[in-house]
């Protein structure tokens, strides 16, 4: 059994780029280095060309129009372009009240609450303990003056789906502009925008394979969206984006979603086995939870806590596996996850949760191993801790009155 | 002619230095982490930013902690605009000569209640310390000069600019894209509040910038979310890009004054030609760029003369490449009061460190050869 460590679980953080990607994308570093604005002569040309064919397989595996891929910096740019950009051009005439939900990724969060700041109002939605979201509840949450909504396709934590065609059938209903954030989603479930009713979606790379640093936002355009652009200059992307685009991540971006395309079906089978037998594994050890529901998510996911165990002390124990505890965009901070808070767990249980993300290259030994070491390190950990002995001993510790020293 | 075209559009973009390519590469395969994450793959791609941010701070005259990244130039410049502003509706004043990733992030800001104000321009391309404090008699938050133009490569004396500045209370940023890794720049001597640069005119990547801030000065993020680069500019780290734009950086050190001396023998080699052929040449009375010469001839369009160099397999550019899709003479140009019938017939040619005396002899036949084609074409249609 060849195992390298530490071992790679942490796909949701970023992914690998795929070798493929890599190859495809050095030649536009190297030999075709034009700026696709550059119309005068045929450096700028072939960038332009890659580019564009680099539109067409994003906009194929989301089934739309090339017309409707505009490309960012990547899934925080996008989703700021989407939110402040269509509250901004319809505020005006729908309304100044948002609707997202608590467990949304933080470019979400934060560009509403900034546009909080400006004046808007918003509701943050408490999703159900499963992660999911009540239909009743977001329709109550419904205002004669609701401009936007915005739910993320697939959480970054949790891994769980939210029903997109039922949550965008209710805004078009009430004439709400949906937006979604599909950064987890891409190469992970189908996405078909030609049915689904949804007006402005995001998109990264660097979470499918793809290089960091580009992103795009899917704008409709039957009925056609509009949105203010949030960065201006050279009038690139139609307006709506402005920049020298990165024609060698562009062309990564393609390629990565390219092979999404052709390889998801086969792809999700596997990584769904390992999970399941990461799962399987995993729950012969007693006392673990696992957070968000388990049939409306993607297989690429797990997340669970481990009872009775300290969580730094649980990170530092499990080196040889690289995993997240909480969203890698917020692990600098030592707060426990807002998303497993906003599923009502326990500061304790959220604190002592460990995201494991399989991918591409991972393979049954990684999975193997990693049981064996989360047995190993959890029975240890265990041993020394007080809360676990008094648990074995039949106390209930949510009824222990702890004294003050 | 040439089987491969010979680039001539160096200031638009340049050719990825192959050292740089070599250090980024790892980063587009096994050190694939993210930054954010405090795993190993993380830390690893914490510290390759560490260098980078060295390595930029050091070619820009900063300290490591004045370094913000950011995807580009553009999104530098819109930051700063954007950021600096502030919230009272008080004048943004830019210079008439600005690259439109500062005049319209600028005239956006209209929408928030400031008004921008235009810092005119001499007939030499420099930017005039009057009119600028003309400009500043009304209440000013923010003004914006670039260090050197994109199109005539004339350097602004932005020090002197940002005492006047500063004087009347007003915060200054400065565009110093063309200027880095062509002339010294010194973020601290220049004595500005925020300076933007990008890798792609440096032969790094494209993808990777940066805005230089004074930390005392309070802006306001463009990108919000998960709080990378101390909150001013979320969103998951280019590390690749930022790697190349740091090893980009290191090679300026030790190369740049040689690069200056191999594209000014190359430009001032060029204009003696332009100007025997009787060639106007913008800006050459101020203070320029080494690498850029920027020019037109009576009576031929800009337009038609780089296609048919293109044709001869040549890349020069018309204005900007930013707003090549126009046909509108160069603003530039416009504010130095140059006729517009002169300014529609203006050519860019930029000179990067690895264009040879023989590219440029044979640049030079063939721009004679084009030239007089083109005139005696002139000459008949009219």
């Amino acid at each position: 059994m060849t195992v390298h460590t530490p071992i790679y679980l942490d796909y949701s953080a970023t992914t690998p780029v795929d070798p493929r990607v890599a190859e495809k994308m050095i030649p536009y570093i190297t030999e075709h280095f034009g700026n696709p604005a550059s119309r005068s002569h045929p450096f700028g040309w072939t960038a332009e060309q890659a580019v564009e064919e680099a539109r067409d397989e994003v906009a194929k595996l989301v089934n739309a129009d090339p017309r409707e891929i505009v490309w960012t910096s990547g899934a925080t740019e996008s989703n700021n372009l989407a939110i402040k950009g269509a509250a901004n051009f319809y505020s005006g005439t729908k309304g100044k009240h948002i609707i997202t939900v608590q467990t949304e990724h933080k470019a979400v969060i934060d560009a509403v609450r900034e546009l909080e700041r400006q004046g808007f109002t918003a509701t943050y939605l408490a999703p159900e303990p499963n992660g999911l979201i009540d239909l009743e509840k977001f329709k109550a949450a419904i205002q004669p003056d609701t401009v936007l909504a915005s739910v993320m396709f697939v959480n970054n934590e949790i891994g769980v789906i939210q029903d997109i065609t039922a949550i965008g059938n209710i805004c078009r209903e009430n004439n709400i502009i949906f937006h979604v954030d599909a950064a987890q989603a891409t190469g992970k479930v189908d996405i078909d925008l030609e049915k689904l009713p949804v007006d402005l979606m995001s998109f990264s790379a660097h979470k499918t394979y793809g290089p960091k640093g580009i992103g795009a936002l899917y704008v409709r355009r039957k009925p056609r969206i509009r949105i203010e652009a949030q960065m201006h200059g050279g009038g690139h992307e139609r307006g709506m984006r402005s920049g020298t685009l990165a024609t060698h991540q562009i062309v990564g971006m393609g390629e990565a979603f390219r092979i999404a395309r052709l390889e998801m079906k086969a792809e999700n089978l596997q990584v769904r086995r390992l999970r399941d037998r990461l799962l399987a594994g995993l729950e012969e050890i007693d006392e673990v939870y696992v957070n968000g529901d388990m049939d409306h998510r993607v297989p690429h996911n797990l997340n669970i806590s481990f009872n009775f165990v300290e969580g730094e002390s649980l990170i530092m124990a499990v080196k040889d596996i690289a995993v997240s505890s909480g969203s890698a965009c917020t692990s600098a901070s030592l707060e426990p996850s807002y998303v497993l808070r906003a599923l009502g767990r326990s500061d304790e249980l959220a604190h002592s949760s460990i995201r494991f993300s399989i991918g591409r290259f991972t393979t049954e030994e990684d999975v193997d191993y990693t049981i064996a070491l989360m047995k190993s390190k959890i029975g240890k950990l265990r041993e020394l801790s007080p809360l676990w002995e008094m648990h074995l001993d039949g106390i209930d510790l949510s009824k222990v009155e702890w004294a003050a020293h | 002619m040439h089987s491969n075209p010979i680039f001539l559009d160096n200031n638009g973009t340049t050719l990825l230095d192959p050292r740089v390519l070599e250090v980024m590469l790892p980063y587009l395969s096994n050190q694939y982490g993210n930054a954010t994450s405090r795993h190993s793959f993380g830390r690893a791609a914490r510290q390759a930013l560490d260098q980078a941010r060295e390595q930029v701070a050091e070619a820009c005259g900063a300290h490591p902690s004045q370094v913000i990244f950011t995807a580009s130039g553009t999104e530098s410049d819109n930051f700063a605009i954007a950021g600096m502003a502030g919230d009272e509706q008080k004048q943004i004043a830019v210079s008439a000569i600005e690259h439109p990733a500062i005049t319209r992030p600028a005239f956006a800001m209209r929408a928030y209640g400031h008004r921008v104000g235009v810092i005119a321009a001499d007939q030499f391309g420099v930017v005039d310390s009057n009119s600028l404090e003309v400009a500043l008699e009304k209440p000013t938050s923010l003004i914006s000069v670039m260090l050197a133009n994109n199109e005539t490569g004339v350097i602004q004396n932005i020090a002197q600019l940002a005492e006047i500045a500063k004087s009347k209370g007003a915060l200054i940023h400065t565009d110093a894209v063309q200027a880095l890794g062509k002339i010294p720049v010194n973020f601290d001597a220049l004595g500005v509040n925020a300076m933007t640069v990008s890798s792609h005119k440096i032969n790094g990547p494209q993808g990777a910038g940066a805005l230089i801030l004074d930390k005392r000065v309070d802006i306001k993020p463009l990108l919000h979310g998960g709080g990378q680069e101390r909150g001013l500019r979320s969103g998951t780290e280019n590390v690749a890009a930022i790697v190349g734009f740091g090893a980009a950086c290191a090679l300026i050190k030790n190369e740049m004054e040689q690069r200056a001396n191999i594209t000014k023998l190359l430009r001032d080699t060029l204009e003696k030609n332009l100007k025997s052929l009787g060639g106007s040449i913008f800006g050459d009375k101020a203070t320029r760029l080494p690498n850029t010469s920027f020019f037109a001839f009576n009576q031929i369009e800009g337009e038609t003369l780089v296609m048919a160099l293109d044709r001869k397999g040549f890349a020069v550019a018309s204005g900007s490449a930013c707003s090549s899709d126009s046909t509108e003479p160069s603003h530039v140009l416009m504010a130095m009061g140059v006729a517009p019938d002169l300014a529609r017939g203006a050519v860019r040619v930029s000179f990067g460190a690895n264009n040879t005396s023989e590219q440029l002899n044979a640049f030079l036949a063939v721009i004679n050869d084009e030239v007089n084609r083109l005139r005696q074409l002139t000459a008949v249609t009219i």
